[in-house]
């Protein structure tokens, strides 16, 4: 009997689990999932509850529930991988061994790695969206905030799900709007960027939806620090921009055991190949979702395609084969746009988001760089899909490699 | 793709002036980037680009200001200072490296 031990019963955990429990033999391999807590939470709807959209008990499910039952999860703090030897050790002591190890821990917003941010304004002026405690804080500023000026800010890429503060604050001009205050919002946008986005076309559209609603951006911003007794953010160029709240999105972090086990890089990612997603150091290890080091966007979608392409290279490199397999970087999202509108996009390594139609070429019915009502529903139902098509693992019916057809690819520009 | 000439050779760049081949770049060509970008270059502005040089050698990719700052140990303030407003893409442009890749 062989092991395979997932780190990580999340969105790329859960899905790796689910399927490979259907492709893998029983009486060959054990598959076990270890997470801390029972909690899987729906991330997206992060983003939603500080309006009032999604109650927090609409965005948690049970790990083990989610989970196929025939993959056991054991509950625990990882302490460190032992590479050489194929085991982990928890906390608490328990030492687990692998024939096979898939890190799927994630990432997350670590405000302890900006001077300055984790002060007393933590919680009061000083927010973020992008926990489960903090969006649910978050829910509660908004509630009675009086107004004045709200900054949104990016400390770092790469950050999961790059377009959410662009929705957050298209979704944060609707609310102030629907409240009959938005003329007491002064809101900007800072990013160390050089624009709202990072794909040239797709920052275009977004730089324009931005000025429509008078969001002022504030380009090319590196933080150094937040000055908490000045409410004002500090650039390493020594720019200021003052706040009555800031909507932070701290540096995004993989776990620390990762660098503990000398896996890591400077942001505690593990390096892979970008088309199989191995570890460059052991091939006995690989890393999925926002965990790995790969150059696509940090969100469920590239989790989701890149799992589709990755059990079919696990088969073969179980078996001692050469993994024919190669992952694009295909991420398709809707952006919440506000007003009842998203936009979709759908890109990969080497192609940046342009407009057209998706998923068939010519009819859609979704269109891409566009904000329509029916791709704000896609959104919607969006939940649905994550939690009864995603994650058990089953089929979509959109391929797994990023596809031209649909797209206006004259258009491209080169980056 | 593009070529232009540099401290006297022809070399290829990308449409913004990034060089493209990590083996035609020297030190001569990185002093008349810089020059070409306004940086008066000292001992520890060359430090910070050959650290980058080493490291794009080992990882094949040009690395960040964070980890030209954790791994090369030069505080990002100080990079803000030798290379000021756009540190990461002044270091590349200086070293003959690949534009850094716009995190997405």
């Amino acid at each position: 009997m062989r092991n395979l031990l997932i780190l990580g019963g999340g969105t790329a955990g859960t899905m790796a689990a689910n399927k490979l429990r259907r492709m893998l033999p029983a009486n060959d391999w054990q598959i076990t999932v270890v997470d801390a807590d029972d909690d899987h939470r729906y991330q997206p709807g992060f983003l939603f509850m500080p309006f009032g959209t999604y109650r927090p008990d609409q965005v948690t499910k049970s790990r083990r529930k989610v989970l196929n039952k025939d993959v056991p999860l054991v509950y625990g703090e990882i302490d460190r991988v032992l590479p050489d030897e194929k085991a982990i050790v928890l906390a608490d002591g328990t030492r687990l061994d692998y024939d096979m190890l898939i890190i799927a821990t994630g990432v997350t917003p670590r405000p302890d790695q900006t001077p300055g941010m984790l002060s007393d304004e933590w919680g009061v002026s000083v927010h973020e969206f992008y926990t489960y405690e903090g969006s649910v804080a978050l829910a509660k500023k908004l509630h009675d905030w009086p107004g004045g000026r709200l900054v949104i800010n990016i400390v770092e890429m790469p950050i999961k799900c790059p377009v959410a503060p662009l929705e957050f604050s298209f979704l944060a001009d609707d609310f102030f709007k629907g409240r009959g205050m938005r003329d007491k919002v002064e809101m900007t946008y800072v990013t160390p960027l050089p624009a709202a986005f990072t794909k040239p076309i797709a920052a275009q559209a977004f730089g324009n939806s931005l000025d429509e609603k008078g969001i002022a951006v504030e380009p090319d911003f590196m933080l150094m620090e937040v000055d908490s007794e000045k409410k004002a953010l500090v650039s390493y160029d020594e720019r200021e921009v003052p706040f009555d709240l800031l909507v932070t999105i701290p540096l995004n972090m993989g776990a620390d055991f990762i660098t503990r086990s000398g896996l890591g890089n400077e942001l505690n990612l593990v390096p892979v190949d970008k088309f199989t997603q191995l570890s460059k150091q052991y091939d006995s290890i690989f890393a999925l979702g926002d965990a790995n080091d790969i150059p696509a966007s940090k969100a469920g979608s590239v989790a989701h395609f890149e799992i589709d392409i990755f059990v079919e290279n696990f088969m073969q490199h179980i078996a001692g084969k050469e993994m024919t397999h190669q992952f694009d970087g295909h991420a398709n999202c809707f952006i919440e746009t506000g007003g009842g509108k998203a936009m979709l996009i759908d890109f990969n390594y080497d192609t940046e988001p342009l407009p057209g139609k998706y998923p068939v070429a010519g009819i859609g019915p979704m269109s891409l760089l566009k904000e329509t009502r029916l791709n704000h529903m896609g959104k919607l139902a969006f939940k649905w899909v994550y939690w009864n098509v995603l994650v058990p693992g089953r089929s979509m019916p959109v391929p797994a490699l990023m596809s031209m057809s649909g797209k206006r690819t004259d258009l491209t520009t080169t980056q | 793709m593009p070529t232009t000439t540099i401290a006297g050779r022809d070399v290829a760049v990308d449409d913004e002036g990034f060089m493209t081949q990590y083996d035609q770049w020297d030190e001569d060509m990185g002093k008349a980037l810089a020059a070409a970008i306004g940086v008066d270059m000292t001992d520890e502005h060359w430090n910070v680009i050959r650290f980058l040089r080493e490291d794009f050698k080992a990882q094949g990719e040009t690395p960040t200001i964070r980890r030209v700052s954790t791994a090369g140990g030069v505080d990002t303030k100080q990079l803000f200072v030798l290379f000021p407003k756009k540190p990461a893409k002044k270091m590349a442009y200086i070293a003959g490296l690949p534009k850094p890749l716009g995190c997405v």
